[in-house]
Order: structure tokens, then sequence, then C-alpha cells
């Protein structure tokens, strides 16, 4: 694909190549954020084939230079990823995800919980790794394996848990539900059912902050979109229709692909001719990457450098995290397609776990500040059941609210008169 | 092939439990009329989709299923299940999450000689394909003047389940229903999925098959003719659930079960109700509504989908037009609420038709209450 590599060979990234000296220059790309379109890949597209025979095992390809860089970082401390509040702060996170999920699972079954609910046991360092490099002002498209993404950006675990319930506190009153977690506040676009159907969105959303910064000339607008997608998506028209768009105008988004290896039942290799994601973004000219998805420091890293580059302006950037989801597709998945073994292999990687040795080995924190945020994490989701337990269902009038941001009909003008009767409608100053 | 056994009682009178879960208790009907010399066998809607796929495809080698998790998952729903083992991976398709990609496929198949059987996991991912669906399927055999006929199946659940969402709970039957050049078939009994679906992949014509997930666990007693592997019941016929005089109930899909209560309920008070099972939506069975309603001189249609356009228009439409004069009482349309379905299970609840509301509108007709100004 010549013509990507011209693409990708205009865009340098400035910061990797001067701020982390330890890399060791074996690899003769000029950034490893560009590595996946040269010749360095060619070593991951020989694993690929191999890969596809054994369906069940895990595929083992991740980044080599990202992985040289952490063996680095394991060896000299003074380049640690992390301080120990960032740590402390991820640490947290990612608990807060996953003991929240461990309790919707805890409630569906006891009822209080229906309809489709899908958990992210498991995949919390993609969320955490990459959301928590977002201000308030940037936005996160999901699909409907939500409940994490909204955590993460901040929309209160009590709004989150009354809305899983369908209480009127929820954080869309009860009309959305697992699925549909929307906050304007924290610049949740949604939580989508149908996969794919957020990327169009997070697309227009980045095509929002570019247009501010362009059209509206606000020149500090820099915000840049997050949309999150599993692999099954990447097989769909939408994912690359956007890849075009994102990369023909530059727009800042940063598609973050869950490769959790399965959608419902049906493995990555067997829906994919190939299987290697990462490799649509030069496709369409712009970087990809594949990181280690169980390895939230990786995850953060690659993100903090596609986040850079969109608030540069530079363009979207395509991050494949290799992640494994430890539970079923949703609650009522009986998940038997699954080999067990390659299930324990991954619980072995768990995120939480890693990340709490490495913190430990590096004396950045104590075993007992971890516990204290266990119990911290533990108080906060028994706290948000029991506020969700206690708040209301929606009254009878809420059925029919909000189907339009205007009631009255397009055509009614807050005088009562009708609109097309105004002689200055059709001027341009009318307030539509 | 006719193999319709017009049952005279409320066989039909199954309780549909309304609960958000599965449907798993189920209590038969006990007819006090059995026609038949050997008791009646009970089958699941989702045995009966099974049996009808098993035995189309081992009948036409030219009949394939296609969809997602069909094939190692036995089916999203588990309606192909031991379809994979039986016909192997190129007769049952797992497809990736492309619905527009393999809807054009199966439509291509179509149009070289193949009869695909094409399964979205519901309709609404349908509304990613519709393209297809619409374009190249239906209008096919009219843009080409009949060199190209389609014998294609979409099936797939419609219409709301339990607690799914806006986005999955959105009833497709009017939009497809106005389509020309489309069949559309709503089964509700298994003795329905049994006929229709072996009908629907017979037929040369693009047929969308709309099922309902919470149907799918449902137990209805099926006829020894039907179990046949012959067994098709006629597209375009509705079929007499109960016969009464009072006023006539038109419903499809799983309002048929709420019709049905509801016409015991009313059986108490006196008005004796009679409830049509449409089966097809397209062609719409008119002779049979407008006779029905010449008898009963009252209608209520019932529904599930949204009210503006929905079926019940065209059905009270249709009634106005052919029936007039033996009209005794306005015609009533019950329809799900005119929004988004919403999440919160109260909400829910009063965004599908209930019983009661049927059991209203029908007394209203029968002017046994006081009539409201607009349906709440």
């Amino acid at each position: 694909m010549s013509c990507s590599f011209s693409a990708v060979n205009s865009i340098q990234p400035r910061s990797l190549s001067t701020d982390n000296p330890s890399i060791t220059p074996f690899k003769p790309t000029p950034s490893p954020f560009l590595g996946s379109t040269l010749k360095p890949r060619f070593n991951s597209l020989k694993k690929s084939p191999s890969a596809s025979t054994r369906r069940r095992s895990s595929i083992v390809a991740v980044s080599d230079v990202v992985k040289e860089k952490s063996l680095n970082f394991k060896s000299s401390p003074s380049n640690l990823l992390i301080t120990k509040e960032e740590g402390l702060v991820l640490y947290e996170d990612m608990v807060l995800g996953r003991a929240f999920e461990d309790m919707c699972a805890q409630m569906y079954y006891r009822g209080k919980m229906f309809g489709f609910v899908h958990l992210y046991n498991g995949q919390e360092a993609v969320s955490t790794g990459c959301i928590k490099l977002l201000k308030q002002e940037d936005s996160v498209v999901s699909t409907y394996r939500d409940h994490v993404h909204s955590l993460s950006k901040g929309v209160p675990a009590r709004q989150v848990m009354s809305e899983l319930f369908g209480k009127t506190t929820g954080c869309v009153r009860g009309q959305g539900g697992s699925m549909h977690m929307f906050s304007k506040e924290f610049n949740v676009l949604g939580g989508f059912a149908f996969i794919g159907e957020g990327i169009p969105v997070a697309t227009g959303a980045a095509f929002t902050s570019r247009y501010k910064r362009e059209v509206l000339k606000e020149a500090d607008c820099d915000h840049v979109t997050m949309a999150f997608f599993g692999d099954g998506t990447c097989n769909n028209g939408q994912f690359f229709e956007c890849l075009n768009m994102a990369a023909l105008w530059k727009l800042p988004i940063i598609f973050v692909v869950e490769n959790n290896l399965w959608a419902i039942g049906m493995s990555h290799l067997r829906a994919t001719s190939d299987p290697a994601i990462w490799k649509k973004g030069p496709a369409f000219g712009m970087p990809g990457v594949h990181v280690d998805g169980m390895d939230v420091l990786k995850v953060r890293e690659v993100a903090k450098e596609a986040v850079e580059r969109a608030r540069r302006g530079e363009g979207p950037t395509l991050i494949e995290c290799e992640t494994y989801r430890f539970r079923g597709h949703s609650l009522a998945d009986p998940d038997e397609l699954r080999d067990p073994a390659e299930k324990a292999h991954y619980a072995t990687r768990d995120p939480i776990t890693a990340l709490k040795k490495y913190m430990i080995e590096n004396k950045l924190a104590s075993e007992a500040e971890f516990k204290a945020i266990d119990k911290k994490i533990d108080e906060v989701v028994e706290d948000a059941v029991e506020f969700a337990d206690a708040s209301p269902h929606p009254g009878r009038s809420q059925l029919l609210e909000n189907v339009f941001a205007d009631p009255k009909g397009f055509g009614i003008g807050p005088d009562g008169k009708y609109r097309c009767e105004d002689p200055k409608f059709t001027e341009g100053t009318a307030h539509v | 092939m006719w193999g319709i056994i017009r049952q005279k009682v409320g066989s039909g009178g199954l309780p549909v439990p309304i609960s958000g879960k599965s449907l798993q208790s189920i209590r038969p009907a006990v007819s006090a009329m059995r026609s038949y010399s050997s008791a009646a066998k009970e089958m699941t809607v989702r045995d009966a989709l099974n049996s009808a796929l098993d035995e189309e495809m081992s009948a036409d080698p030219k009949v394939f299923l296609m969809g997602e998790e069909v094939g190692e998952y036995q089916g999203a729903y588990k309606i192909s299940k031991g379809l994979l083992e039986k016909y192997g991976p190129e007769r049952v398709l797992d497809t990736p999450i492309t619905e527009a990609g393999f809807a054009g496929i199966g439509v291509g198949a179509a149009y070289y000689g193949l009869k695909p059987v094409v399964e979205f996991m519901t309709f609404n991912f349908s509304m990613q394909a519709i393209d297809h669906i619409i374009n190249s399927a239906a209008k096919s055999n009219y843009m080409s003047a009949g060199q190209i006929s389609v014998p294609i199946v979409f099936r797939g659940p419609n219409g709301a389940a339990a607690g799914v969402g806006a986005q999955h709970s959105q009833c497709f039957a009017p939009w497809y229903g106005s389509c020309p050049g489309l069949k559309v078939l709503v089964p509700y009994s298994s003795e329905d999925a049994r006929g229709l679906l072996k009908a629907a992949i017979r037929d040369p014509d693009p047929v969308v098959f709309l099922e309902n997930e919470l149907l799918y666990g449902e137990s209805f007693p099926v006829s020894a003719e039907a179990l046949d592997s012959s067994f098709c019941l006629p597209i375009g016929k509705a079929k007499i659930e109960r016969e009464g005089k009072d006023v006539t109930i038109t419903a499809y899909s799983k309002m048929v079960g709420y019709a049905l209560k509801a016409a015991e309920i009313l059986a108490k008070e006196g008005i004796s109700a009679e409830v049509i099972n449409l089966r097809s939506i397209r062609p719409l069975d008119k002779s049979t509504i407008n006779a029905s309603v010449r008898k009963t001189n009252r209608l209520v249609t019932v529904e599930e989908g949204f009210p503006q356009h929905g079926v019940g228009a065209e059905i009270c439409t249709c009634v106005i037009e052919e029936s007039f004069g033996y009209l005794d009482a306005p015609v009533e349309r019950i329809a799900g609420a005119d929004v988004p379905m919403p999440y919160a299970a109260n909400l829910e609840r009063m965004a599908v038709p209930q019983v009661e509301d049927i059991v209203r509108a029908a007394k209203r007709t029968c002017y046994r209450s006081v009539p409201m100004a607009a349906a709440a």
C-alpha cells in the first residue's frame, strides 16, 4: 500500500523520540508510533497466519516496540511511567470498574436489573488507560459495554447504578438502561446498542471540535473524541467509512478497538480475513498501533501520544488494544464456546493485579494503601446500590416526555403562532 | 398443503406471562373439544422454527442459512440449534457483524439461483441492511420485468422484548408491510411458525418473517398434520383464532395471545369477541377481516408498534373503505405508545398494550363504557 506509506511518513510526532532515550534503536522506524506501517511489522505479519490455525489460543502480537520499552522501564526505575498519584488514580478507577461490574452481576441475578447487561470485567485497563487522559470537555462514545467508560469519564456511580435499576435518578432518568448511558455534563455521548453505530457519532463529535476551532474560531478548542468499539465492529462498513473521513479531514479522534477476540460466540479469527485490526489504520492514512490491552501503563502511553497528536491537529489514530472479557458477552450468555484454558491464561494477566504488582515492585505504594482504596470503592459501590434501591421509579408522565426538544413542534413559535407566518422567518433573522 | 384445522374453542387461550424474564412457565390449555383422535402434541415456537428449517434444508439443497451466531453458537436464540452439525459450515454460515454485507450477499445468491434464509439477530439490526431488503430484493422482480426473482427469507425476532431499551424494541411490521414486492409474515403459534416458515422458504419472492423473542419459549399444541414435513400454510390468509359475534379484534404475533386473554375476560362480561390472527401483514387478508366485521359490526385492531402509520391504521382504513355501512361503532386502534421504548420496567409496561387496554377498547366499541377523549 504505497500510498499509505507516503501519507504516514508525513506525520512526525515529536514527543516519543525525544522523551524516551531508553529505546534501543535497532528498529529502523523514526517513531515507534508509526511502526505499524513499515518493515518491522512484517514480523507480526508472519505470526497471523499461524495464529489463525489455532483458533482458540491467544494472539501474541504485542507491538514489539512497546514491549521492549516496558522491559527497559522495568529495569531502570528512574524512567517510571507514572507517578504515585497517577498510579493510585489508575488503580482506583480500575477497581471501581471491576467492583461495579461485579455488583451489576449480583443485582441482575437478584432481579433488580433486567434486559441486556454487558459487563466489562477484564478490560478495565483500556478504559482507565485511555479515558483518564481526557478532560471533561473531551467526549467518549461507546457501545453497549459502556458502564465502565461512563464511570471512568466521571459519571457518578450512583447515577449509573440508578440507571441500571431503571430509576428516575439515573443518568438518563431510567429511559436508556444499561446500553444507553448518556451524560452531557461529562460528555459521554452514548451508549449504543448497534455496534458500529457509535463510530460515526464519535467522528461527528470530532468534526464539531475541528469546526469550532476553524470555523467558529474558538482557537483553544482542542477537544478530542474517543470512540470505543470491539473486534466484531471492525468488519462493519461504518467503521471503514469513518476511518476514511476522519483521516481525510484530519479529525481529532482516537479509534480505540477493544479486541477481546470474541463477538458473542464468534471468534475474531473466524470472522475477519486479516485479524490484525491495527493494519486497517494505515490503509486509510492514519497510524495504527497494537498494544497489550491488559497493561494499563502501555495503553496509557500509546493513548497519550494519540491524544496529543489529535490535540495538535494532526488527525486520527487507530489503537488496537488486545484485551479479554472475563465474563460472557452479556449476563444472558452461557459462554460455552470459549476455551477454559484461554480464560485461565487471561485471568493471570488481570490488569488490576498487574498494576498493583508494578507499583509495589517499584515502591510506589504499599499494600495498605491499595487495601484502603479497595475498601473505599466497596463503600462507593454499596452506596450506589442503596441509593438506586431507594430511588423512585419514573412517574407515569415521564413516558411521554423527552421525545422532542421542542415539544410544540417545529412550526410553532414562542408566541404560539405558526413560524412560517412570521415575515422574518425566511430572512435568517428569526430564531428557529 | 392446506393443513389448517379450525380450532373451535379458545385453544389459543394460553396465559402469556408478562414478566420480564424467560417464559418457561407455560400451562397448556385444556380444550374441552378435542377434534383429534390422538392427544395434541405440544411444541415450542423455537422447536417449530427449528424443525421447519431442518426439514426445508434437507428437502432442498439450495436452501442455506446465514446470519450472526447461527452456527457454532446454535443461534442467538437457539433457533438454529443442531443445524450446523447436520448440514455443515457451507450451508449454515456464521457471518461477521455486517448486516448490509451479508443481506446483500444473500440477495445476490438468490438472484443467481439459491434460496437463502438470512437471519437478523433482531429486526432492529435489519435497518443496517434495509437498503438490500427493499431496493435489491423487493423491487427486483419488478425492475427486471419478471426475469429475476428473489426467493429469499429474512427472518428474526421483531418487536419488544423485556427491558432491552429503545434500539432493540421496535416493531417493523408497518415499515416492511408498506413495501410492494415484499411478503411479510407474522406467526403467533407453533403451527403458524412451522407452516409459514416452510411456505416462506418455498416461496419464490422475498419474504420478511417477523418472529417474536418472547414467544420462542411458549408451547402450543400442534396437530399431527402440522408435524408432517410437507405441511405449509398459505401466505396471505388470516386465521380466526376464536369465533365471536360482538366485536372483531385483529392482532398479530404476541398480541394475539393478549387478544385471546382479553376475549376470555370479555366473554365473562357477555361480550363475544372474534379474534383474528393476521398471520400475514403483506398481503393483508382483507376479505377475512371484512367478513368478520360485517358479522360483528365492530372492530378493534391491536398491535405493538408505533401508532402512526401502523398496521392498525391500514386495517381500519380498509374496513372503512369496504364495510363502512356495517360498522356500528367507530373503529378502535390499540398500539404501543408513541415514544421510543423506555428502559424502566414500569414505563415499558405503559408503552406496550396490555390486556386491559384491549378490554377497554372492546367495551368502548360496544358502548359499555364512557368513551374516552384520547387514548392514554
